[in-house]
């Protein structure tokens, strides 16, 4: 299609790319899901009333998470430089994305969980599960469509957010546009860098969606149709 | 705990004196900070191995608070509880689990994890060590066999109707072999067929497995037939307790009275009630209330006080039940006194049958009501 209106360098350079935003997306992802959902988990139980209530905790993490957020991934990107010196380019980049991404997780997979019905906790509570189990049995299953629908949201925050991760070297699709177009003035490689994120953008929200349903077991829904 | 011994050789000294209670309640007390009334306010009850004790009350009475302080749900602002000779008022972490799986409970909604199907749900109680992973099977088909879901393994809760949902509620908290199972309002959210149909389940596994059960009810009808005793709650206090038959037949608290209204003719329809005066006069018959209980709800009564007695009775309001799987009724009746000590010996008469007869008030005769009347 339109690869065919790109020189042959530039479309390897667009693959390259697209590559480079898959490989930092999808880490970043997972480490973010990884620290994300046990720090979602922490926000919820440490709540004042919850299975483990600590509001102090939950006060000082709430607070952390906070600070994370408030902060332009722009401002944040170049204030962990220092820290991620060892690393070269696109791993390099990885670092700010996580760390920008886990607060956002955390909040969207701890919005999720706080909407299990205290009814079906105290229920475990009753037949003797402990606070473990709840979380591992109860709070994760029972909310696992809100959780893959914020994987999905993270996803494509981080894809967005990894336009700028070109600022310290890592590369990807929108390191690309900027260099073809601005400085090489080639608006056609910045419309091509459009194009992929546009459909990569919505391949991720159908394959986000179609999970979020297939883990969904509030819905009744006619037998063998599943 | 360093010398648990002697209170170990009390509690097994007490088992040797006499059958211990399946559950044991003392003072037990719950108030939140800030709020005016507490809660539970000094509630001490005994439950026999086997029983079925009803709990019933208003909405707010507390009736939740006290079967949720049972397994401890909610922890007692002061008093003590004891389920199977063990004190839950002072286990906590690990001990207080193990011993909650001794203590089955359902719910009004059911409460079930809709992330798991019917056989997962099930599973729940019998994960994490509590079963040898090779019984977990067949204790799960064994548990939805007795409570009729043998076919609904697989099922989800959204595919399942409210009395389905129940019956796996039940299923899952039997799953441990429990000694007691709590049931808070456990009906409440089922139709009137639905209901029977588990109060009747609730029953049978009562009587198979020998479990004592606490049904928590807002419904007097709910409670009428399967338990044995029942206590009535209101603001957070018993105000009556007993056999589910005598409290039913001789209701002592106005509470109870009312409760039981839709129930038993305890209390006579306003309009009625109305007409009543307390003292006699000269233009007054005196009003009378007869419970029949037992055999004697058989009786010819109102035959013998025409016959025997003389005496034309004008029935004003009347039921008959079978309460507990025995007749109950309240027939409430104007017996024209000539003054001549006819109702007396009538009423001596019928306590000697075995009911129990009493002038609850006065009543204007109808003669003379309908002069009055006609002249206003």
């Amino acid at each position: 299609m339109y690869f065919g209106l790109l020189s042959p360098a530039v479309a390897a350079a667009l693959v390259e790319s697209l590559k480079q935003t898959a490989f930092m997306v999808s880490i970043a992802a997972a480490l973010s899901t990884a620290l994300g959902l046990p720090l979602g988990v922490l926000l919820v139980v440490t709540s004042p009333g919850h299975i483990a209530g600590r509001p102090l905790v939950n006060r000082v993490v709430g607070t952390i998470v906070n600070l994370v957020r408030s902060t332009p991934f722009i401002i944040m990107m170049v204030a962990i430089i220092p820290f991620t010196r060892a690393l070269v380019g696109t791993v390099a980049a990885i670092v700010p994305l996580t760390v920008a991404i886990t607060p956002l997780f955390a909040r969207l997979a701890e919005t999720a969980m706080r909407d299990v019905d205290r009814g079906v906790i105290e229920a475990a509570e009753a037949i003797g599960a402990s606070p473990l189990e709840i979380v591992v049995k109860v709070l994760v299953p029972e909310t696992l469509p809100g959780i893959v629908a914020g994987v999905t949201v993270a996803l494509v925050s981080l894809i967005g957010y990894s336009t700028m991760a070109g600022t310290v070297g890592g590369g990807g699709l929108g390191d690309l546009g900027v260099r073809y177009d601005y400085q090489r003035f080639m608006p056609e490689v910045m419309v091509a860098v459009v194009v992929v994120r546009v459909a990569l953008v919505q391949a991720v929200q159908i394959v986000g969606d179609a999970a979020a349903r297939a883990v969904n077991h509030r819905l009744a829904r006619r037998r063998g149709a599943a | 705990m360093n010398a648990p011994l002697p209170f170990e050789s009390l509690a097994s000294a007490a088992v040797l004196a006499a059958p211990e209670p399946a559950i044991r309640v003392e003072s037990l007390s719950k108030r939140f900070p800030g709020a005016v009334a507490p809660v539970l306010d000094d509630v001490s009850l005994e439950i026999a191995p086997g029983e079925v004790y009803g709990v019933i009350g208003r909405s707010g009475a507390g009736k939740s608070m006290l079967v949720r302080c049972i397994n401890r749900l909610e922890r007692p602002s002061a008093g003590r509880v004891f389920v199977s000779r063990r004190e839950l008022t002072r286990l906590e972490g690990r001990e207080l689990r193990a011993e909650r799986r001794r203590i089955g409970m359902i719910f009004q909604h059911f409460n079930l994890l809709s992330s798991r199907d019917v056989a997962g749900n099930v599973a729940l109680a019998l994960e994490g060590g509590r079963a040898p992973k090779t019984e977990i099977a067949p204790r799960i088909s064994q548990l939805l066999d007795l409570v009729g879901l043998a076919d609904k393994a697989r099922a989800y809760p959204s595919e399942l109707s409210g009395g389905e949902k129940q019956r796996v509620g039940i299923a899952r908290a039997l799953a441990c072999h429990p000694s007691v199972l709590l049931c808070d309002e456990a009906t409440s959210a089922l139709d009137p067929e639905t209901t029977q149909q588990i109060l009747a389940l609730l029953k049978d596994i009562n009587r198979r497995l020998g479990l004592t059960i606490v049904l928590v009810s807002h419904e007097m009808d709910v409670v009428r037939d399967i338990a044995n005793r029942i206590a009535v709650l209101d603001r957070g206090r018993i105000v009556e307790e007993g056999a589910t038959f005598d409290v039913l037949a001789f209701p002592k608290s106005a509470l109870a009275r009312s409760f039981l209204s839709g129930l038993v003719a305890h209390e006579l329809p306003p309009e009625v009630l109305a007409t009543l005066v307390d003292a006699p006069h000269p233009d007054t018959d005196p009003v009378v209330r007869i419970v029949f209980t037992g055999e004697a709800a058989n009786a010819p009564v109102v035959a013998d006080l025409v016959t025997r007695f003389g005496i034309h009775p004008n029935i004003l309001h009347g039921r008959i039940d079978r309460v507990a799987g025995r007749p109950l009724g309240v027939l409430t009746l104007v017996a024209g006194d000539s003054g001549d000590g006819r109702l007396a010996a009538a009423l001596a008469h019928l306590s000697h049958l075995g009911l129990h007869a009493e002038i609850i008030g006065h009543v204007l005769r109808p003669a003379l009501a309908r002069r009055r009347s006609g002249a206003r």
